[in-house]
């Protein structure tokens, strides 16, 4: 390596390190930040090894976690240095800076190819070196054919061969065409012949890979496989450089027991006896030495040995010693031992039968649970969760529960769910899982879901005999002083329902259980005090006759709450008293809930979904949740009365009417205010109620199936869903698609009227089934596609930005690349199917608003897999206008349509630019623009106080010129664009912030041009953009707006080309 | 596979980072600070593998610093273990009795040699 003349880089590096504090460290770095800028720009004088040694400088900025925007271009213009020295800082520094999606890498393919086809060993290492750390899509496509020769050449020495084939195992990861399965398989065995030990590691970190995706290919590898592993375990032919503490090549033992893992089973008899002989050998010679390296080496080996065992169904004999040498690993105290003892007996419960012989330590399991360090606890908690059965589910959920309160906050929340989810499945009686659940909730409360004590409910209202119990229980919790609010709602709901059965106790007359629940009534949130409401009046209605004093008493509970600010609450008030005037009659409404039909336990839904990977996870749940609310919006007016042609079929209403009764979280709320329509919430509701509850109780009654509808719950919020997912999942899919988008208003209407409202106008979230996007809900659970990331985001960026993404989702990527000159600009869109089968259908329709006149290529219908279609719009201006462009975007993947409309990137900002002024010039035109209407000011309050420099900043990157310097107090900024458009041609803008250093949330905002639109449409759009500033990367400030060029290539690419 | 692979000292400064899956460097610095939060007061008693979001970190520390590598659920811990361990005798090797001093003034060198792991 050539190191000389790099003192400046040591220097820089003393500098830094000698600073005293982050400030002094910053600004040494913008000293050299700038340093280099200037180095850059006067490129020509600049010598390769000079460059060298200022990228050296940004690549340590950059580790030092400042951001570095600039130089991209040098860096990557080092690679096709012609000297090792320069071409390697190149290499380097491209793979730590760029990531494998930026445009730059485009550029430098032909360079990197010529350098791995060439003749320099040296050169060849380099090249796949940063292919491999890179990998990207473009990568792989135009170098995976070039990479494979080196793989199987027979002229290349072992190095480059070995860089090569990590090399294509990172552009197989990427893009899995580029290894053709037919031809493989013969080459990967031919391959496996190798005796190079580095080399053959690397072809089996790709075999791994190959095999994972398609295990029925490489069959023939079988034997080979079996062949290394036995000449590595007895240490044949080992070269001394590959022994590691003594251990032949630990690495390729691991990743070749790996591969073995992926195929089914192993048929032929002699391969299998003599892979049983090494994993014998391997699971008898392994002993625990000093040498924490050694020690470690080798226990990687015997694991993956363990684990092939568990997958080879072996004969018992060897999985029982294999339960052994865990039960000896789980007592040790080498944590990492007793980590991986933990998990493989988590692993060995899953795949073979050898439960009693596991359960022999459960004891040793349980201190486990106790262990300091949380990554043991975790695994030894999965641990006993697996191995729990009926049998011992006593023991280990009392554990549980006991170290619940003890436990950190870390993982108190999985184990709440884990002892919930054991009781219940593995419950030796019901009497039993409801004083755990209890117990549960009394002592983490905060951690108990809302599934947790739905579930409790259900079990009891399903099984008679545990009803008083359950009251009795609940009751005596009641009594503690502090009680968790979970704890109130299970005590509110099962006391209304099933206090009457205590009546015969002392001290549980309906009067004293009312004067129980009460006493917790004050502190609890209004979620809780609706679920009360309900309870109070159920304990009055079911207490015949009634106590006078027990009625006065709860009457007066729900007038006091009659006009409460929560919509929720206010409405069960209005309608409980209506009910306790209309007396004794009325007692049906109030009877016992009928019984939950048996359904999967959204707990085990729950963990499920918390094991898989937790981003999709909560995006499966939001799309169950939007899935939900829209059939239950939809479903509504079936509960209300039967004057409708019903939607649903009869088999469903029932199975929804339970859903609705039960109790219901405060959100509802807020749902039924949008059900109400764009009315005001609060004033009509209670006449809504007032005139509803009546018309509910005259007709539904003979129909039992429509008692819930007076628990005033018709709308289960989002919270609920997980419960409800599984009920209304059904109810989406059986509601035929095409009646209900059409008659979807009228029922809305329908639903809104015997409410005694106006039928007002749909709010959005109810009419969201007219747009295509939400159509697509009812075709099934799975069928929505999401995008990948935030529309919102990208847009924004694209807000400044002339090129970017404009959105993805699993198909579809669509990119956006514009250039803008005066009036006119042309934005292509880049629609890229990502997906294997071909798009159909596709529709790209601008609707432009009236100030744009746009000009839309044609498109074509259909997209073929893994091709992109460009499709160029020319655009003009014809006046200011802040109107956003939408481009209406759909396709069709195999039946599934798909629709979005996305807001196009193309703003007023688009059609400035910055313009140069002097001081004389401005002032000049500023006199002559008077007043009103060319020149408007308005003082802009709430503004997102940020730094001038970054509000210039932000001007810029707007296209709107800051002039530094024309006025002369520092805390205004001045600036001067030309905005172009058909109607005004070039109009010069000029506008004045003046800020107060004191109060950075407000500012005066003067604009002045000589036509009055676009005078007024400017100051409307930098005031927004002021107020909604987005975190975006600070522009460097002086410098002057980028003139966009129409021609093929764009600037930056048609500099770096030249350089190449 | 491996994520990424980390170094850093015990203030959390970024001695080495090599990523193998494409991120914006806001989300690296993230994962930095994440990652270092994650093992810096661990005890030397526990075990080298944390669960760090839907991965594993497997770490260990030399004097101040700290070698992570954030790999599969699963991956073989052990291997990577040691291969952290083989990459800290190849450095120890070539600078001859590694110290951090050496890793940052000569962050250069430990990029070259990290690139032939």
């Amino acid at each position: 390596m050539a190191l000389s003349g790099m003192r400046g880089l040591s220097t820089f590096i003393s500098d830094v390190r000698n600073c005293q504090n982050k400030e002094a460290e910053r600004s040494r770095v913008d000293k050299e930040l700038a340093n280099i800028r200037t180095k850059f720009k006067n490129e020509k004088g600049l010598a390769l090894h000079e460059k060298k040694k200022y990228v050296w400088k940004m690549l340590y900025i950059y580790m030092l976690g400042y951001d570095v925007d600039f130089g991209h271009m040098e860096t990557v213009s080092l690679i096709s240095a012609p000297k090792y020295p320069e071409k390697q800082v190149g290499y380097i520094v491209t793979s730590c800076l760029l990531n494998e999606n930026h445009d730059f890498l485009r550029l430098v393919i032909n360079t990197v190819r010529n350098d791995i086809i060439g003749n320099n060993e040296t050169f060849q290492c380099l090249a796949l070196t940063m292919v491999g750390n890179i990998g990207g899509r473009d990568f792989s496509e135009s170098l995976a054919p070039d990479v494979q020769k080196l793989l199987l050449s027979n002229s290349c020495r072992p190095v480059v061969r070995k860089k090569a084939a990590l090399c294509l195992l990172r552009l197989y990861r990427k893009n899995p065409d580029v290894v053709n399965v037919d031809g493989w398989s013969e080459r990967m065995v031919h391959l496996l012949d190798e005796k190079d030990i580095g080399v053959l590691t690397a072809v089996m970190s790709l075999l791994v890979s190959l095999v994972a995706n398609t295990p029925d290919a490489y069959w023939n590898c079988v034997p080979k496989c079996v062949r290394i592993l036995e000449r590595l375990t007895r240490g044949q032919e080992i070269p001394q450089e590959y022994t590691y503490y003594g251990i032949p090549s630990p690495w390729l033992q691991v990743k070749t027991m790996r591969v073995l893992q992926y195929f089914p089973t192993i048929e032929d008899p002699n391969i299998r006896k003599s892979l049983f002989e090494i994993l014998q050998r391997i699971l008898m010679g392994t002993d625990v030495v000093k040498n924490v390296n050694k020690n470690n080496a080798s226990h990687a080996v015997l694991f993956e040995a363990l684990a092939l065992v568990m997958h080879l169904d072996a004969e018992k004999e060897m999985l029982s010693q294999c339960v052994a040498l865990l039960g000896k690993f789980i007592a040790v105290r080498e944590p990492n031992i007793r980590y991986l003892g933990l998990e493989n007996m988590t692993r060995m419960l899953l795949v073979v039968d050898v439960q009693d012989t596991i359960k022999k330590h459960q004891a040793q399991i349980i201190t486990s649970l106790k262990d300091p360090d949380i990554s043991i606890r975790r695994r030894s908690l999965d641990l006993l969760y697996g191995m729990c059965d009926v049998s011992n589910a006593r023991e280990i959920v009392e554990e549980l529960l006991q170290y619940l309160t003890t436990a950190d906050f870390g993982i108190r929340e999985e184990l709440a769910l884990k002892a919930a989810i054991l009781s219940e499945s593995f419950a030796p009686d019901l009497k039993w899982y409801v004083d755990v659940i209890l117990q549960l909730i009394e002592k983490a409360g905060d951690f108990v879901s809302d599934d947790i004590w739905y579930r409790v409910v259900q079990f009891v209202t399903n099984n008679e005999d545990l009803q008083a119990y359950a009251a009795a229980t609940v009751l005596a919790y009641l009594d503690k002083p502090a009680v968790h609010e979970t704890m109130v709602k299970v005590a509110g709901y099962l006391l209304g329902e099933y206090s009457h059965l205590l009546a015969r106790q002392p001290g549980c007359t309906p009067k004293d259980i009312f004067y129980v629940i009460y006493d917790k009534f004050p502190i609890v949130t209004i979620g809780t005090k609706a679920i009360l409401l309900s309870a109070f009046a159920k304990i009055l209605l079911h207490s015949q006759p009634q106590d006078p004093e027990l009625r006065e008493r709860v009457i007066d509970v729900f007038k006091r709450y009659e006009c409460s600010v929560d919509a929720d609450v206010q409405q069960r008030c209005v309608e409980y008293l209506m009910l306790c005037e209309k007396g004794p009659d009325m007692v049906d409404i109030m009877a016992e809930m009928p019984k939950f039909p048996e359904r999967q336990s959204a707990l085990l839904k729950r963990a499920e979904n918390t094991e898989g990977d937790a981003a999709e996870a909560s995006a499966t749940k939001l799309r169950l949740q939007q899935q939900n609310s829209m059939a239950l919006v939809v479903a509504e007016p079936q509960t209300n009365g039967a004057a409708h042609p019903p939607i649903l079929k009869p088999s469903v209403a029932p199975v929804q009417t339970e859903q609705l009764a039960l109790p219901e979280p405060p959100s509802s709320a807020h749902q039924r205010a949008l059900s109400n329509g764009n009315a005001h919430p609060e004033v009509p509701v209670t006449a809504a109620a007032a005139v509803a509850a009546p018309s509910l109780l005259e007709e539904p009654i003979t129909a039992p199936a429509s008692m819930p509808a007076t628990a005033p719950a018709p709308t289960p919020a989002p919270s609920a869903v997980d419960l409800l997912g599984d009920l209304l999942a059904p109810l989406a899919i059986e509601a035929a698609p095409g009646t209900m988008p059409s008659d979807n208003n009228a029922i809305l209407d329908f639903g809104l009227d015997p409410s005694g409202l106006a039928p007002g106008p749909a709010p959005a979230q109810v009419s969201g089934p007219a747009d295509p996007l939400t159509l697509a809900l009812y075709d099934g659970p799975d069928t929505k596609v999401q995008p990948i990331g935030n529309i919102e985001d990208w847009y924004k960026a694209l807000m400044i930005k002339d090129s970017g993404i404009l959105y993805e989702d699993p198909y579809v990527q669509i990119g956006v690349k514009a250039d803008w000159r005066g009036i006119q600009g042309r934005l292509v869109l880049f629609i890229g199917n990502k997906h294997t089968g071909s798009l159909s259908n596709v529709k790209v329709v601008v609707l432009p608003p009236s100030h744009l006149r746009f000009q839309s290529p044609p498109v074509p219908d259909t997209i073929p897999p893994r091709a992109q279609v460009q499709c160029p719009f020319d655009i003009f201006c014809l006046q200011a206008s802040r109107e956003t462009a939408v481009l209406e975007f759909a396709y069709n993947n195999g039946n599934i349509p798909v629709g979005v409309n996305l807001k196009l990137p193309v703003l007023m900002n688009k059609f400035l630019q910055a313009v140069p002024v002097t001081a004389n010039d401005f002032v000049g035109r500023w006199r002559a623009l008077t007043g009103p209407p060319t020149k408007l000011q308005e003082v802009v309050r709430n503004v997102r106080p940020i730094p001038l420099a970054e509000m210039a900043a932000l001007f810029n990157s707007l296209h709107i010129g800051v002039a530094p310097g024309l006025d002369p107090n520092v805390n205004n900024i001045v600036c001067a664009s030309t905005f172009y458009s058909e109607s005004a041609q070039a109009t010069l803008c000029l506008i004045r912030v003046e800020t107060d250093p004191s109060d950075r949330t407000q500012l005066r905002l003067t604009v002045g041009s000589p036509d009055p639109t676009t005078t007024y449409e400017l100051k409307e759009y930098i005031k927004e953009q002021l107020i909604d500033v987005r975190t975006l990367t600070p522009v460097p400030p002086v410098v002057p707006a980028p003139t966009p060029a129409i021609s093929g290539l764009t600037g930056p690419a048609a500099v770096l080309a030249g350089l190449i | 596979m491996i994520r990424f692979i980390l170094l850093q000292n015990r203030q959390g400064k970024t001695r080495l980072a090599k990523y193998y899956i494409p991120l914006e460097d806001s989300e690296k610095h993230k994962l930095e600070y994440e990652v270092h939060r994650l093992v810096v007061n661990r005890d030397p008693k526990f075990t080298n593998f944390v669960e760090f979001r839907t991965h594993k970190v497997i770490y260990r520390r030399y004097a101040g610093l700290f070698f992570s590598m954030c790999v599969d659920i699963t991956d073989n811990e052990l291997a990577y273990l040691e291969s952290i361990h083989l990459f800290v005798e190849i450095l120890d090797h070539f600078f001859s009795n590694v110290c951090e001093l050496d890793l940052v003034f000569n962050f250069h060198k430990v990029q070259v040699t990290s690139g032939y792991l």
